[in-house]
């Protein structure tokens, strides 16, 4: 009882990476709380979603197969949730600030009359407070998110209605499988009670969905490489970091045309244009044709041996070395201190 | 086929996207007053499908719905001049504070109060808190279907819509059946501009509390031109329940607000070694900009 649940988006019988960065945010918060993690996923054929989701650590997966429930669909999705929700009473429910998840969490909020933040950016627990009714509140979500177009950032609580509902963004949290072996128990949703004609309402006629590409400008972190990184091997550093941060690589042309990355990753005038939270620029002059595409990044870091490289001057932090030494020490950094 | 009743959900939001350096107070809170006051960028798309639909099937009216305060009558004007037919503020002292769901339940009770309909579209978001949860809300709160992310409305029949979604990766082609909430992205075509005639029309269109303030010919003029009157919606109005609006009504709360400082960029050398690269880290997680 009291549990903390994520909803899992499948796509193609694939869990989405947006719901295994929950799952693993999840199950770092479930210790921290001293409750179970359970997830729910919701498909047709799902024979082997348990062995995609267990392993980062869900005690309890609820599984509604069926044939009708193929696509997502707001109503027969949401009657499913409900009903699990009304029955299991979580003290906090997670979903994806994705086309699904930001349909049916204002949806399932709405009904269950318990609040939602959406896109958080960072989720916590904490004690609340209440001076004027004399009241502390131990172990709420804080759900921080940047609020009015970024300008600042709010902490959000819920301090009486459950569950206490977030959506987070993909890419925002990192995934990390728990135990490969982790023991979690599997419980069959039967839907033919929940479900009615009317869920069906709205049904889909047609759909094409690509299948993923790599989302740069979607990113909020950028690890971009130069012609500095020097070799397509050093390129691996950028990747690792990228992936640590939860973030997508980038690289300048000269980058590019050494062969270092592939063309669709090239940032500037010629390639894509980026507005990341945070940038980091490994190796890389900062030419004006290059700076085009990333000068709007809300943060720059610049990783570079030659301290007044071009890019230092946009950059609020410069670094100056080497990239393979850098790298692995603002990974090692990161790792210490990230809870 | 007679006519559609559609009711436009509609914002004013103070305008995010062109933020200056003034628009923080020393104290960390957003000073509205230096943020010029706009149409949800969204809800403009929003108002253009349904002033489409209005053009393909005869007799439709469009119906622009806005809450907030007495300013926000900016808001339906701007329908109006576009092409609308009516507008409704909603507006009470009561509202104040609302997040999302009370929100949700204010404009719920205002739709049915306002009476039957066949539509209600709105934004997908609006710039200022970005939730996307008001009209997902609005229809549980109906009990009607939704359908968010409309980018097109390609056929109406009986009471059949299909519609057209834009998703992160593709799109999805729907069918679904009237009543319905639909709520529409900005890759949806733009909204036209004003129409002359209809700026024309409607340039002294006041709500009651701006009529206050007319003078005696004005008074006249809205005597003999009821449509020039915008009517206001209070909690009374709606017969909405106190305990749900406002404050109380909201679930979530603001817990703390920090203000992210956008400075004027001055970079910070880092040397080569593990101590200040694990203090600029740590920096880096303590400001939310890596997680
Ligand atoms: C019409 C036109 C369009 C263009 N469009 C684009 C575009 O879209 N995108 C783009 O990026 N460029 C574009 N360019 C090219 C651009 O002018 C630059 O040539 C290019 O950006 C340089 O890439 P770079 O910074 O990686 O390489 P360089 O300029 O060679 O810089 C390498 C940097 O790495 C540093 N370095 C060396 N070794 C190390 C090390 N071990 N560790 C850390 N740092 C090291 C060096 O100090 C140097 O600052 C365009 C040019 C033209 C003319």
């Amino acid at each position: 009882m009291n549990n903390l649940f994520v909803f899992c988006e499948i796509e193609d019988g694939q869990v989405a990476d947006v719901s295994l960065e929950l799952l693993t945010k999840g199950r770092s918060l479930a210790t921290q709380l001293g409750c179970k993690l359970e997830a729910i996923a919701i498909g047709y054929k799902l024979n082997d979603i348990a062995q995609q989701i267990i392993p980062y650590g869900v005690d309890v997966l609820h599984i509604a197969d069926d044939k009708r429930l193929v696509h997502y669909l707001t109503l027969p999705y949401a009657a499913i949730v409900n009903d699990l929700f009304a029955k299991e009473k979580p003290q906090i429910a997670l979903m994806g600030a994705t086309s699904v998840g930001r349909d049916l969490g204002p949806r399932v909020s709405s009904a269950l009359k318990s609040g939602l933040t959406a896109d958080c950016t960072s989720l916590m627990i904490g004690n609340h407070e209440d001076k004027k009714a004399n009241k502390v509140y131990e172990n709420l979500l804080y759900q921080i998110r940047p609020a009015f177009g970024g300008n600042i950032i709010a902490t959000i609580i819920n301090p009486d209605c459950r569950p206490q509902m977030a959506t987070v963004r993909e890419g925002v949290m990192k995934k990390e499988v728990f135990n490969v072996a982790y023991k979690g128990e599997i419980k069959n949703i039967d839907v033919k009670p929940i479900l009615t004609d009317a869920d069906f309402v709205v049904s889909i006629i047609e759909r094409h969905i690509e299948k993923r590409k790599i989302n740069i400008q979607g990113s909020p972190i950028v690890v971009a490489g130069g012609y500095g990184v020097g070799s397509k091997e050093n390129f691996k550093l950028l990747y690792e970091l990228a992936d640590v941060l939860g973030g997508e690589v980038g690289a300048s042309r000269a980058a590019v045309d050494e062969g270092y990355a592939d063309h669709e990753r090239q940032i500037g005038q010629t390639g894509i244009t980026v507005r990341p939270k945070l940038y980091i620029a490994c190796g890389i002059s900062g030419q004006i044709q290059h700076r085009a595409g990333m000068d709007e990044s809300a943060m720059i870091i610049s990783i570079n041996t030659d301290p007044h490289a071009p890019i230092n001057a946009i950059a609020d932090y410069a670094i100056t070395g080497s990239v393979s030494e850098i790298i692995p020490k603002m990974i090692k950094a990161y790792k210490k201190n990230s809870k | 086929m007679s006519g559609l009743k559609i009711v436009v959900l509609a914002k004013q939001v103070p305008d995010t996207r062109n933020v200056g350096k003034d628009a923080m107070k020393a104290d960390g809170t957003v000073n509205r007053a230096v943020l010029e006051a706009i149409f949800n960028p969204e809800d403009l798309n929003a108002l253009e499908q349904a002033l489409e639909l209005k053009d393909r099937v005869p007799g439709t009216t469009v119906t622009v719905l806005t809450m907030g305060p007495g300013r926000a009558a900016e808001i339906i004007r701007e329908g109006l001049y576009r092409g609308a037919d009516n507008g409704f503020l909603l507006t009470d002292r009561a509202f104040a504070g609302s997040d999302t769901l009370a929100t949700s339940y204010a404009i719920s009770k205002a739709i049915e109060k306002i009476g039957a309909f066949d539509v209600i579209i709105a934004g997908r978001q609006a710039i200022d808190g970005d939730t996307a949860q008001v009209g997902p809300q609005v229809a549980e709160k109906l009990n009607l279907p939704q359908v968010t992310y409309a980018e097109e409305i390609l056929n109406v029949k009986g009471n059949e819509i299909t519609i057209k979604r834009r998703l992160e990766r593709g799109i999805e082609i729907v069918k679904a059946k009237m009543p319905l909430v639909i709520t529409v992205t900005s890759s949806a075509p733009d909204c036209r501009p004003r129409n002359a005639k209809h700026t024309m029309k409607f340039k002294h269109a006041k709500t009651v509390s701006e009529m206050q303030d007319a003078t005696e010919d004005y008074l006249q003029l809205y005597n003999s031109r009821p449509y020039l009157q915008i009517p206001e919606l209070s909690v009374i109005d709606v017969q909405a329940d106190l305990v749900q609006l406002g404050l109380t009504g909201s679930p979530t709360k603001v817990k703390n607000i920090e203000n992210v400082v956008l400075q004027a960029k001055e970079s910070m050398t880092i040397g080569n070694n593990d101590q200040e690269i694990e203090a600029m880290m740590v920096e880096l997680i303590k400001n939310h900009t890596i997680g």
